[in-house]
């Protein structure tokens, strides 16, 4: 199995009563609530924890976008993946990923996708959501009806863009462009693997059956709420019959938290992933479905009860209990967890997982306290678990030799320049150089 | 009042059903707006006394799948000037449009200046004044819709719903999939802000022009019906407002729609 440690980036300093007093998390929270000198510290200990988890072993970390929202602070996840690749040697940097509709052109997305690979010595896996209706219609103003359309139009020009060997001429209905050309191009051939965050749809299970991606479900709601889609998409994979049922070709979001016991675990970390399912995820309904953006299908089969405005007024405070008992949440001690985190596996059949294993308003030693224990006593448990299976098509595959950005490295780079730096000339056209 | 429906093709193949009322007299052509025509349409039964009255449906309304032909304003002036061909009228329409049915028959006029007799524009889509932004309709929730549309919000929900009760799950399933269709293909032309640059065109109409406004319309007040007096250069157009009434006055204030165009459309 591979594991991906992977944080929304969270704000953590929300009001108590935020969903009493404002109505959404997303698109129009308001921008008092945010302190640019508080972020400082928040988007450094982000990081931090991140480059922990390379040392640490994670076989990826991970960041994806969202757009004027108070659960996710990177409308650019390639600043952070681009911060990341400098400082971190070994894991995947799993940029889960960039909204593709709203970037205008977007080879914007092969360019910066390249750069990543390139600086990280090929340690990209690179997602493509069609995004959410917050940030791609609300947020980056695509209209809902089109969405899907310019999606597979931006796909096919990013694609190109990576694979083509010589410039062309592309003639879409939402971007033109005479010379593509991008400059640089990344180092995995033909292209970075890619992971396809999506929903249920048929059309996205046989998108990614199509191109053999990976199909990564990132819900909140845990492994069990999450298993009926998952055997949607092994079902359509059978149905189909011209692809194998490698487990890497899926992959699943799971808040976890681990501690010593399971009473430890709640005692620690219950307050903090309550923030989360209790303040952050208060979304305007409005914002979540624009008409043309789901299809009619998808809408004929939806609970829609959501939307009276008694249900909106109701603010239902879930508990520790229901979290876990839901499976929406894995925690406890490391054997509670190793045992539901294989049932995940076997249950969804997924190779990768994004391990939530910060959440809400979290501090930082809880999260590495956990972080640490899940990589040192849970996940070598479970890392065999797919062995028998090739997970190369799905991965990342990083130069063999590379740079090594562990301190000494970095601190060798900084060293200042000594005399015996200096060579007496330079050969080409004799001005005197340094080495 | 008897309706009968139609079925035209247009020469570029969108089939589309037209509502006709009336048995003679100069035509008229209603373009309805994002909502799509109601169960009730008064104004249209009053004006079938002395017109023949076409209500063509836009795809993606009435019982049409969601079009997937139309991608820009262009395409929809285009499709709109299809239909006046494919009604194989004689002599050139009354054109009224409401709403988003305002802002594409102002835009087909724009293209084809001789098209129509003369253009009425009720609440009409199309500008945009930071002054006075035009509430998002594409994030509101459905009991949010009534009260932003209508003066009355409770008799309002009743005409969009035709009396269906939100309550039920399923009603409400059945007016979010036909309120996809529909604002969906509206989005194409409204979506984030309903501004396609129609300011930039209505110079070219030439044609005599009634603006109709509710005084109290909260997508679109007044101030907009203004705007479109003060671009419409090359004619001279009267802005009538009507009391009581909000974005949806053809249907709150019937009579004095009716009194205003019939005042207005004497041929």
């Amino acid at each position: 199995m591979k594991f991906v440690w992977f944080n929304l980036q969270p704000w953590p300093h929300l009001p108590e009563n935020f969903r009493q007093d404002y109505r959404s998390v997303w698109v129009d929270i308001p921008s008092h609530l945010f302190d640019p000198e508080l972020a400082h510290e928040v988007y450094n200990t982000y990081l931090d924890q991140l480059e922990f988890a390379d040392e640490l072993g994670y076989d990826g970390i991970g960041c994806n976008e969202h757009h004027q929202n108070g659960y996710g602070l990177m409308p650019s996840p390639n600043i952070i993946a681009a911060a990341l690749s400098r400082r971190t040697s070994n894991a995947a940097i799993c940029v889960i990923g960039n909204s593709i509709v709203g970037y205008n052109p977007p080879t914007r997305v092969a360019e910066e996708f390249a750069m990543i690979d390139c600086i990280s010595g090929g340690r990209l896996v690179a997602g493509f959501p069609v995004g959410t209706p917050m940030d791609t219609n609300f947020c980056l103003g695509q209209i809902p009806a089109l969405t899907r359309d310019k999606y597979a139009e931006s796909h096919e020009l990013i694609i190109r863009a990576w694979t083509e060997p010589e410039p062309f001429a592309f003639d879409g209905r939402y971007t033109q462009l005479r010379h593509v050309n991008i400059w640089p191009r990344p180092v995995q051939q033909p292209r970075p693997p890619v992971f396809i965050p999506g929903g249920g749809s048929i059309e996205t299970w046989d998108f990614c059956l199509d191109h053999d991606y990976n199909y990564s479900y990132l819900s909140f709601s845990g492994y069990k709420a999450g298993k009926s889609l998952m055997d949607g998409f092994w079902q359509r994979r059978a149905e189909r019959g011209d692809r194998d049922d490698n487990p890497y070709r899926a992959s699943f979001a799971q808040i976890i938290a681990v501690a010593d016991t399971d009473a430890e675990a709640e005692r620690l970390y219950a307050e903090h992933i309550l923030y989360f399912f209790n303040n952050c995820l208060h979304v305007f309904p409005g914002f979540a479905d624009p008409p043309g953006y789901r299809t009619l299908k998808t809408l004929k089969a939806g609970k829609l009860s959501q939307l009276r405005k008694e249900t909106m007024e109701l603010f239902q405070k879930l508990t520790w209990a229901d979290l876990v008992e839901s499976g929406a949440v894995i925690a406890g001690s490391p054997d509670t967890v190793a045992e539901r985190m294989e049932d995940l596996a076997r249950e969804l059949r997924v190779g990768t997982v994004f391990c939530l294993m910060h959440t809400g308003n979290m501090p930082d030693w809880k999260t590495r306290y956990s972080t640490q224990l899940f990589a040192e006593k849970v996940m070598p448990r479970l890392q065999s678990i797919w062995s028998d299976y090739d997970a190369s098509e799905w991965w990342c595959s990083p130069m063999a030799e590379r740079r090594t950005n562990d301190a000494a490295s970095m601190e060798a780079a900084r060293r200042p320049v000594g005399p015996g730096d200096l060579i007496a000339t330079d050969p080409i056209d004799g001005v005197e150089g340094v080495l | 009042m008897s309706v009968s429906t139609i079925s035209v093709t247009t020469r570029r193949g969108i089939e589309a059903t037209v509502h006709v009322r009336g048995t003679a007299g100069s035509p008229v052509v209603w373009f309805h707006g994002a909502g799509g025509l109601l169960a009730d349409e008064p104004v249209l039964d009053a004006l079938a006394a002395d017109h023949l009255v076409y209500a063509p449906e836009w795809p993606g309304y009435g019982a049409q799948e969601t079009e997937t032909e139309l991608y820009d304003m262009l395409d929809f002036a285009l499709h709109g000037l299809d239909l006046l061909d494919a009604l194989g009228l004689v002599v050139a329409p009354h054109v009224i449009g409401h709403s988003m049915g305002g802002m594409i028959a102002a835009e087909m006029l724009a293209l084809h200046p001789t098209v129509a007799t003369s253009l009425t524009l009720i609440g009409a889509a199309g500008l945009w004044i930071d002054e006075h932004p035009v509430p998002d309709l594409f994030s509101m929730v459905p009991f949010e819709l009534a009260k932003t549309l209508f003066v009355d919000a409770v008799a309002g929900e009743k005409m969009l719903t035709a009396g269906l009760d939100f309550t039920d799950d399923q009603a409400l399933i059945g007016f979010m999939v036909g309120n996809a269709r529909r604002m969906g293909t509206a989005g194409k032309i409204l979506f984030p802000i309903p501004n396609r640059g129609l300011a930039g065109r209505l110079y070219r109409i030439t044609c005599p022009i009634l603006l109709v406004w509710g005084r109290e319309d909260r997508m679109f007040p007044p101030v907009y019906g203004e705007r479109f007096r003060q671009l419409l250069t090359s004619t001279a157009a009267e802005l009538v407002v009507v009391d009581a009434a909000g974005h949806m006055v053809p249907y709150e204030q019937p009579d004095a729609v009716v009194a205003a165009v019939r005042a207005f459309v004497t041929v």
